[in-house]
């Protein structure tokens, strides 16, 4: 049994824990003054070292991107860190920074220092008011002590509501101030990101993991995890579980694992479906219940490890109803700039709006999976990638319970039957 | 509407924020949103003009983010979250619910201007599900009951506290100042964590 | 500079044949040199890759790894070792493009057969081509109010468009005008405006011209025409000398559109909005079409053309005679009337400078310009440019174009040495050297070029007593190549065909011996007069004082000079054959009017300001409406004293075997700028330029082009504004003992002591209501 590992989520019990003063209590910025005072490329080793990969949903050894960045090239460097948490089902970073917003700058601060940038960013989602102001406050204290301010400039930027901001080069456009649509790469943006200037964009989760790892080494950080996935991570818990929450564990915990920790599936009911790390994410059932969570594992199982973001359906759950509405959601959050997405996703709500109402035929399925497969590797960017993995995956899986539909003439389940509150309307 | 001197030095202000002044133009529309409680005309037109930049590309930037209104929103702008798992587990009732309560339309405002209400997406709180956001303020674990008696709340003027935010809510133009990067003091007002985010941590705690 | 380096050639290989291709070569262009067509819409070679419409994915592998998913060709430049399958040769990038295809034709209407563009539309040749017979969808389509006027020349239907974003990006990256943007997002993203700044642009009809569908319409040739009516004639453009390609297209014997042509060394693919809208004063205008001559009452008659030729030749025998011919005729007709006055006339009394000029202009032509070879490409390798008495978007939009490109391509550094800031210049972030208006050459002389650089001199130069020859000696002293860049068509062409009182054509001297025994040898003539021939001021005079009785006047406007009322006393005096295209000022003083071809009804040629030969064939046959060159040939004939220049091949010809003149060039004399007066607190000194849209005869019959035109506006400085309590909207009044204009104020970066408003633009015509346009004291007042 694997057991939880708190370290970014150590201190959250207090109750001023996103005040400096705690942060300071329990030993934060002594991991930025050991860090600045090594060198800039001792400070990338280590974290190559660590294993440390990026928390955002790609994965990619933080390290290794830090590297990237040309040095001694008399140009400006900026460090961007993506706060746009969007993904449906993601929701660690929201409450990583309310309840710690120090330990992000902290890691701001060493991580700009290791990719020599002067300026850093942190690019938040708008629509979260009190996490601005948290880390607005953090950021000025964080000042006021001198953190910041010595060398290295940080500035919250604030979203207005464009998922797409959190594909890198989509928010690079947005921080510029353009209209969020993602850029050509190459050049990519070590070479050529904010400003054209060589710029690392990291995840929240990622950033914040740093301090931990300048204070404890690499060997620490190493010992936790599975051999390519290492260290702890945010694995979120939502849906229809008894208890849903942040669990940060090793990688390569199992769900079955979360699951019996944290009190199972709601009071009788069964697990059905679920998403390893978001809607982008290829569904899960039960039969993944041991799919080790960590990118290897759920990537040979044929997802991805994604965000952590664990929703979780019951059997009281309609499938094509929880496809249609991520899938109305990938529509209204499509950028517009290509083709396959733009057009694909409004065909593709069309055609499953349909088959929700129980209009159509099993040939509409076999159109729907050929969409899917013009829009799949087709799009400019991910976003369309994402927006056919749960409709292909639920095919799959779940092709009965379309027929179903289309047999019945209409959705065979219950609305009510899902909420958490049955009984409770009407 | 005008813009007063103190609103420019603000501006401006946001502006000095950022090595270049283009990266200013969603702050300034959430500013000007604190001051016109939407993206007037006025305020687009002051934009380019303060980023030298015309008139169409601030409008280009505007019509991009779903947050930035083209239109006055109630007082209290009520965003109900209908992404999968949240309208799965009640969201759907929820704004079906306060649709019938307030009378109005997704997008809609109340006559009496304090109310507007739309669908949103996933707001990053699935282990609170369903999440109701008020002014982008976390309201927690809602039912189609709470959902109602905080919109009523609302239009008698006292609307209950966020679950995760501050000890009041406030209006929609303040909450747009604070996006616009202006403190407003309450940063240490209300919980570090609800419940799902200490339970991991909790548990650990218990050994586990 | 890097032009003639070794071009790195890439090999590689494409649906199985190998293609070498310049480093940096975009896969889709690779292809295209094979011959293999890619789908696309949002590719545009002008303009930046975007590889937004997803139509032209390929399969791509280099040395062996292969891309895991199609790759857009038009973003992904060549490498070495890369194996490229297109849908010819990889059923992946087939499928992928049938179904790109069907998903651009999900929301795209089935409106063809009443869409403008059906018959030319790539979405249409391409569903054809690369698509298919049916459609999978059968949901709702997208729908939107429709048209909308995003300016009152060019309308948008926006379920047409396909997003490739090819308008909006002319107009930021070509333009610099982004004034159209993709607004909204996803699903319902679509071009617009802001609602209170229309599409403006001087160049909006490349964005109508380059819409892959049919979403961006000019207002002019929306409904009129199928594609398959209209018949095409490689054309250029009359309007200025920046020279652009165009394509004129006529339905039965009527010009209902023209394009931007595409000729890379000069226009690119881009033309400005009136060279291809205002088209409609050849028949908008009330026409000359009978030949007429003054009879003994005064009264105006309508004539035979004998009858006509017959009274032109005898009042020009019976006279000492000059030639005033515009800046507007072809070069083979500038020609004719070059050779006219020398030979029928017997005199060097010609001038082409239907506008302000100068002796020191001449003299600057004549060393400086004639037979210079400065072209766009010296704008491509320029280290820095100075603007002269020249606003290029307003004055020749095309090397605006190019400036724009440089700046934007390699940061190229542009300087103006202006009274007023323009438009223009903001837009190349130029440096402007503000200046008093008089005091450019002062200010000129301090700067400091290299041999790289570039002096780009516009015709107001003139205007400028010194200005010049500051020029001169600036170019002189740093090595600087000098353009000088008119506003007309027909300026460079006449002047190399020697419409000018101090050169032959081939840039001969006048008063070379040598290089008039070149000129009478072809003439087959046993002299040439060897005097220099009078300016047109000069002209006006002498007809006044009786030393000239006879004009043949071609194409002139006598409002477009300071001195008009002389000039108009002097056509009142003189004997005066006019040949013109339409009625004006000269036809109600004219002995003998000869109506003439206008440029699309006739063929031949001008010199752009690069001297470069842009030739056309006329695009409306059939009209019997003859060149100038003809008629003058005709007259000299019936004089007696033939030219022989019965055709436009025939002048070309002859103009070919002249050759050019290598011999010395005649030299300029310095003249030294006027000192700047000193105003009383109501004075000003004006300034002033022709806008690109306004009230130029050219424009006429096209209010839609008209209302795109900018505000009419005086422009003052702060300061000044402040000292008449004057500020943004109020009026302003100019006035002088002639008369005054009134226009709102509008409060900008000019020179303290100067006002500024157009030239000819409606309400602001400063030649006939001022008598003055630059340089003169001008009285200013809060109205």
């Amino acid at each position: 049994m694997t057991k939880l590992a708190p370290v970014l989520s150590a201190h959250w019990d207090e109750k001023d824990s996103f005040t400096i003063e705690a942060y300071t209590r329990n030993g934060g910025y002594k991991a930025s003054k050991k860090a600045l005072a090594m060198d800039p490329d001792a400070v990338i080793q280590l974290v190559k070292d660590s294993g440390l990969r990026g928390r955002g949903g790609a994965g990619f050894p933080t390290g290794m991107k830090w590297g990237f960045i040309p040095q001694g090239d008399n140009k400006d460097h900026y460090l961007v860190v993506n706060a746009d948490e969007s993904e449906p089902g993601t929701c660690k970073d929201t409450p990583l920074l309310l309840a710690n917003p120090h330990v992000l700058i902290e890691g701001c601060i060493i991580a700009s220092h290791a990719i020599r940038a002067k300026h850093a960013f942190i690019y938040i989602r708008g629509e979260v008011t009190h996490v601005v102001r948290r880390l607005n406050q953090a950021i000025e204290d964080a000042y006021k002590a001198g953190h910041l301010g010595n060398g290295i400039e940080l500035v919250l930027h604030v979203g207005a509501g464009a998922y797409i901001c959190g594909e890198e080069t989509a928010l690079l456009d947005s921080l510029e101030g353009f209209r969020g649509q993602p850029r050509l790469r190459p050049p990519f943006p070590a070479i050529a990101g904010l400003y054209a200037r060589p710029t690392v964009v990291n995840n929240v989760e990622s950033i914040a993991s740093v301090p931990a790892i300048i204070e404890n080494g690499a060997e620490w950080y190493q010992a936790m995890g599975t051999e390519k996935s290492k260290g702890t991570t945010l694995y979120s818990l939502s849906g229809h579980v008894k208890n849903p929450g942040q669990f940060e564990a090793p990688l390569g915990i199992t769900l079955r694992e979360i699951l019996e920790l944290s009190g199972g599936i709601r009071a009788g009911h069964s697990l059905k479906f679920w998403t390893p790390g978001g809607s982008s994410t290829p569904l899960f059932t039960a039969q993944h219940l041991d799919v080790p969570l960590d990118y290897e594992g759920v990537s040979a199982a044929g997802s991805m490890l994604g965000t952590k973001a664990l929703q979780i359906f019951d059997e009281t759950t309609c499938v094509v109803r929880a496809v249609l509405r991520w899938t109305e959601f990938y529509k209204h959050e499509s950028c517009g700039k290509c083709t396959p997405c733009r057009e694909g996703t409004w065909w593709l709500v069309q055609i499953l709006r349909d088959l929700e109402n129980g209009k159509g035929t099993e040939a509409d399925l076999a159109k729907l999976l050929d969409l899917c497969d013009n829009i799949m590797g087709r799009s400019f960017c991910a976003l369309g990638d994402g927006a056919t993995s749960p409709i292909t995956s639920s095919i799959k899986y779940f092709r009965e319970e379309y027929i179903a539909h289309l047999t019945l003439g209409a959705c065979p389940f219950d609305p009510v039957a899902s909420t958490l509150f049955e009984g409770a309307i009407k | 509407m005008s813009f007063t001197d103190k609103d420019l030095a603000t501006m401006e202000s946001i502006i000095k924020r950022y090595p270049r002044s283009r990266s200013a133009i969603m702050p300034l529309l959430h500013y000007v949103q604190s001051l016109a409680g939407y993206v007037t005309n006025d305020g687009i037109e002051l934009i380019a003009k303060l980023l030298e930049l015309e008139t169409a590309e601030v409008t280009a930037v505007s019509t991009f983010y779903t947050q930035y209104k083209r239109k006055p929103v109630g007082d209290y702008h009520v965003g109900v979250c209908t992404n999968t798992l949240c309208a799965v587990m009640g969201g759907d009732a929820i704004f079906a619910g306060l649709k019938e309560h307030l009378g109005i339309e997704n997008d809609g405002v109340t006559t009496d201007g304090k109310v507007s209400l739309e669908h949103i997406e996933c707001n990053a709180a699935c282990d609170y599900a369903p999440v109701v956001m008020a002014n982008w303020e976390f309201y927690d674990n809602q039912t189609v009951q709470s959902a109602k008696d905080l919109v009523d709340g609302m239009r008698a003027g006292n609307p209950p506290a966020p679950t995760r935010g501050p000890n009041t809510l406030g209006t929609w133009k303040e909450a747009s100042a604070v996006l616009a990067g202006i403190n407003d003091g309450k940063a240490n007002e209300g919980l570090q964590a609800g419940t799902p985010t200490l339970l991991g941590l909790k548990l650990s705690k218990e050994g586990k | 500079m890097t032009t003639m380096q070794e071009v790195e050639m890439i090999s590689l290989v494409i649906d199985g044949f190998e293609v070498s291709v310049p480093k940096g070569t975009l896969v889709i262009r690779a292809a295209e040199k094979l011959g293999i067509q890619i789908p696309r819409f949002c590719d545009h070679p002008l303009l930046d890759p975007v590889g937004a419409c997803r139509q032209c994915l390929v399969d791509i592998e280099i040395n062996g790894r292969a891309f895991p998913k199609p790759q857009a060709s038009c973003t992904i430049p060549v490498e070495p070792g890369m194996i490229v399958k297109t849908q010819l040769t990889s059923a992946v990038a087939e499928k992928a493009q049938r179904g790109v295809m069907e998903l651009l034709l999900v929301n795209h209407p089935l409106d063809c057969p009443v869409c403008d563009k059906g018959g030319e539309c790539p979405l249409q040749n391409q569903a054809m081509s690369n698509g298919q017979g049916e459609t999978r969808f059968e949901g709702v389509k997208r729908t939107f109010q429709k048209p909308i006027n995003i300016s009152s020349q060019v309308l948008l239907d926006r379920e047409r468009c396909v997003l490739c974003a090819r308008c909006t990006r002319f107009s930021e990256q070509i333009a610099s005008d982004p004034f159209i943007t993709l607004n909204e997002r996803g699903a319902l993203q679509q071009v617009g405006i802001y609602e209170n700044q229309p599409f403006e642009s001087y160049f909006s009809g490349n964005a109508v011209q380059i819409c892959p569908v049919g979403a961006l319409t000019g207002a002019s040739y929306r409904f009129r025409a199928r594609p398959f009516d209209l018949v095409s004639t490689p054309s250029a453009c009359e309007h200025c000398a920046s020279g652009c390609d165009m394509r004129t297209d006529v339905r039965r014997g009527k010009t209902l559109r023209r394009l931007a042509g595409d000729d890379a060394s000069v226009n690119e693919e881009w033309n400005c909005d009136k060279g291809r809208w205002a088209f409609k004063y050849v028949t908008a205008l009330d026409r000359l079409t009978t030949p007429m001559v003054r009879n003994s009452d005064g009264v105006l008659v309508e004539a035979s053309w004998p009858e006509a030729l017959a009274v032109a030749a005898a009042g020009l025998s019976a006279h000492k005679s000059a030639v005033l011919v515009g800046g507007r005729a072809t070069y083979e007709d500038a020609y004719g009337y070059s050779k006219f006055a020398r030979i029928a006339l017997g005199t060097n009394d010609i001038d082409f400078r239907a506008r302000l000029s100068s002796d020191e202009e001449r003299e600057f032509l004549a060393a400086h310009v004639v037979g210079s070879t400065t072209t766009y490409r010296d704008i491509d390798l320029a280290d820095q440019v100075v603007l002269v008495a020249f606003e290029p978007e307003e004055e020749s939009p095309i090397v605006f174009l190019r400036l724009n490109k440089a700046f934007r391509k390699r940061a190229l550094k542009v300087k103006a040495i202006a009274t007023k800031l323009s438009i223009g210049v903001e837009k190349l972030k130029g440096e402007f050297v503000k200046v008093a208006p008089g005091a450019e050459a002062s200010a000129l002389s301090s700067q400091t070029l290299t041999n790289k650089s570039l002096i780009l001199v516009g015709e107001r130069a003139a205007e400028s007593a010194g200005l010049l020859s500051a020029v001169a000696a600036l170019a002189q002293s740093s090595g600087a190549k000098i353009a000088w860049i008119p506003r007309r068509a027909g300026e460079r062409g006449a002047l190399e065909a020697g419409a000018i009182g101090n050169l032959l054509p081939g840039g001969r001297p006048v008063s070379d011996a040598a290089a008039r025994v070149d000129i009478a040898a072809v003439w087959s003539t046993q002299s040439l007069p060897s005097e220099n021939g009078k300016n047109s001021n000069e002209i006006i005079a002498a007809v006044h004082s009786g030393a000239i009785g006879a004009l043949v006047v071609g194409g002139v406007d006598p409002l477009d000079n300071e001195a008009s009322a002389q000039m108009l006393a002097a056509l009142d005096k003189a004997f005066v054959v006019s040949l013109e295209i339409a009625p004006s000022a000269v036809t109600a003083r004219a002995n003998v009017i000869l109506p003439v071809a206008a440029v699309t009804e006739k063929s031949g040629s001008f010199l752009n300001w690069e001297g470069r030969p842009r030739k056309f064939d006329a695009a409306v046959a059939d009209t019997h409406n003859r060149s100038d060159l003809r008629i003058l040939s005709m007259i000299a004939d019936e004089m007696d004293r033939t030219i022989s220049l019965a055709t436009v091949t025939a002048a070309a010809k002859e103009i070919a075997s002249l050759g050019r003149w290598d011999g010395a060039k005649s030299s300029l004399n310095k003249v030294s700028a006027a000192t700047t007066p000193s105003l009383s607190p109501d004075q000003a000194i004006i300034t002033s330029w022709r806008r690109l849209l306004d009230l130029g005869t050219l424009q006429a019959g096209e209010e839609n082009l008209a209302a795109t035109s900018r505000r009419t506006v005086a422009v003052i400085s702060p300061k000044r504004a402040d000292d008449l309590g004057i500020k943004d909207g109020d009026r302003l009044t100019i006035s002088t003992q002639q008369g005054s204009v009134t226009l709102p104020a509008l409060v900008e970066e000019i020179h303290d002591d100067a006002v500024w408003a157009p030239r000819n633009s409606r309400g602001s015509q400063l030649l006939s209501q001022l008598g003055v346009a630059h340089g003169a004291v001008v009285k200013v007042a809060k109205a």
